[in-house]
């Protein structure tokens, strides 16, 4: 009896296990697609009289970047002032405190920084994007949308991509500026240096390819939270709940795709 | 360019052996219908009868399982993307929630079609906008948010939205739902003041039988997936078919119950 029960548990586990499997793949699947055509709409829209405005894409960079400005400011901020008292808490056992300087400005620059303007780009806009869409799904306005002869993936889809696609790098520069301020200040105040001496020693410890790795991750989460958003908002189904669940379901797989993301790129990137 | 002779005698909807599906469920059975040039053709049944299946399909938002429909003579199943845009131009949806978009005023709704579509300036644009605003009585209403709305208006906002581009082919899906019944009367009114005024051809989804008499040219009787009759009001009055008598005097239908299956449907699934 008991054999059987455990039996019947572990196939209705594996069968579970399946499903969440395919319908993971069906989502990347969807992803996928999302991608390809906002492409296409972007690059052939002009010859299908399908024109991905400028004024749409402008006003996304808006919302996704200029106005997330100051909460990503202060997180950037606050940010590298803890590297900071962490980094020189630990290293004055050692005697090497001051080391500390060279660890902030490469690690921010390389990590830290994109990864902030992500999360805080996931969770502004990765949720924001997923409710809009989620809700003109569930109102017909995608519909409506479709008969009027407008490509749903081109009016909603291809401008959130483009700005993401602009504004991240720009996001991560300045969260990294911020970061390497906070991290400056608190360096300033234990070590006893100037700030000249600080920015000195970080610039001589940073080599472009630093940077470089910051912003090229920028635009894989770029392309990630555009994505994983957009999906998110028309798959929604179900009325206000499930307009919720999508919307934290966005929010949730934004953050957890681009630090999947990002473990991925670091791996390669630091060989 | 075809011969004004051709339109003339063409009709505008030709739906022919329609079959759709939903899983293992046969929604629409092989369903055929004609919608003339300049007439009002009023799709009739309860709900679950498969009209507003009906109207999706007609309104090319899904691909039909066998069958085919022809819009102004074209087969939509070989329309390229491009054409299919042209074809829109050409029809009018008014959706049973209106589908406004939310994030814009009632006059930027109407406006939208005209600036995807055409490069007119901003003040024709404007201009042609108001002057179906005027025609629908909603004048005045441009800077309104949808959310300002009542229902009655949102609704009328809709139709101006779905006349802008002065379409040959007009789609209504349930006009009456949840206005009180001055309110659909005289949305009753205004869609035959749009025929008279605009020679459209016109197709309304509804179950109201009411606003379905007073407005329809033809009517086309649904029930679970089938066209019981289509023919003139005073047809549909006079017909001695139990299912459509049923449907007029408002008399529920019992439900043959197999009994085989009824336990195997209560078994099903259970180990």
């Amino acid at each position: 009896m008991a054999a059987e029960h455990a039996a019947t548990g572990f196939r209705r586990l594996s069968e579970q296990v399946g499903r969440k499997f395919v319908s993971g793949v069906e989502d990347f699947g969807y992803g996928a697609a999302l991608l390809g055509e906002s492409l296409f709409w972007i690059v052939f829209g002009y010859w299908f009289r399908q024109r991905v405005r400028l004024q749409a894409v402008f006003a996304e960079m808006m919302s996704i970047g200029v106005q997330a400005i100051p909460v990503l400011a202060v997180l950037a901020f606050a940010n590298g002032a803890m590297m900071a008292m962490q980094g020189i808490y630990t290293l004055r056992e050692f005697g090497a405190e001051s080391q500390i300087i060279s660890g902030i400005a490469t690690s921010v620059t390389r990590e830290f920084g994109v990864l902030i303007a992500g999360i805080v780009v996931a969770g502004r806009s990765g949720s924001a994007i997923a409710a809009r869409i989620g809700t003109m799904q569930m109102a017909q306005e995608i519909d409506a949308l479709r008969v009027m002869g407008i490509a749903p993936v081109r009016y909603l889809v291809a401008p959130v991509l483009v700005a993401m696609l602009v504004m991240m790098p720009v996001m991560t520069l300045l969260a990294d500026g911020m970061a390497l301020l906070g991290g400056g200040m608190l360096s300033v105040m234990e070590l006893h240096i100037s700030m000249e001496t600080y920015f000195d020693r970080v610039l001589a410890s940073l080599v472009p390819g630093d940077l470089w790795q910051g912003l090229l991750k920028s635009l894989v989460f770029a392309v990630l939270i555009a994505l994983v958003a957009t999906s998110n908002g028309f798959n929604a189904s179900g009325g206000a709940e499930g307009l919720g669940r999508a919307t934290t379901r966005s929010v949730v797989l934004c953050i957890g795709a681009i630090v999947v993301a990002d473990m991925i790129f670091t791996f390669f990137l630091i060989q | 360019m075809q011969t004004q002779a051709q339109t003339a005698t063409q009709p505008v909807i030709e739906v022919e052996e329609l079959v759709t599906c939903y899983g293992q469920q046969k929604i629409l059975d092989r369903v055929s219908l004609n919608v003339e040039d300049g007439e009002i053709m009023v799709i009739m049944g309860g709900s679950g009868s498969g009209k507003s299946t009906l109207l999706r399909y007609m309104l090319g938002l899904h691909h039909p399982d066998s069958g085919c429909i022809r819009l102004f003579g074209r087969d939509t199943r070989t329309l390229g993307g491009r054409e299919w845009t042209e074809l829109r131009k050409k029809i009018g949806v008014s959706f049973q929630g209106g589908a406004l978009f939310n994030s814009m005023t009632v006059g930027e709704n109407v406006c939208m079609p005209l600036r995807e579509h055409t490069r007119l300036d901003e003040n024709t644009i404007r201009i042609m906008s108001r002057m179906k605003l005027e025609v629908v009585n909603m004048a005045g209403y441009e800077n309104l948010m949808p959310a300002q709305l009542s229902g009655g208006m949102i609704k009328r906002a809709a139709l101006a939205r779905a006349l802008v581009m002065d379409p040959k082919l007009l789609f209504f899906d349930e006009p009456s739902a949840g206005l009180d019944p001055v309110v659909a009367a005289d949305l009753d009114k205004l869609i035959l003041r749009i025929r008279d005024a605009m020679q459209v051809a016109i197709v309304v989804v509804t179950h109201e039988l009411e606003s379905a008499f007073k407005i329809a040219d033809r009517i086309t009787v649904l029930d679970r997936g089938n066209i019981l009759m289509t023919g003139s009001v005073d047809e549909i009055r006079n017909s001695d078919n139990r299912r459509i008598r049923n449907l007029l005097t408002r008399t529920s239908e019992d439900v043959p119950v197999d009994a085989e299956q009824y336990l195997q449907r209560l078994t099903e699934g259970a180990d």
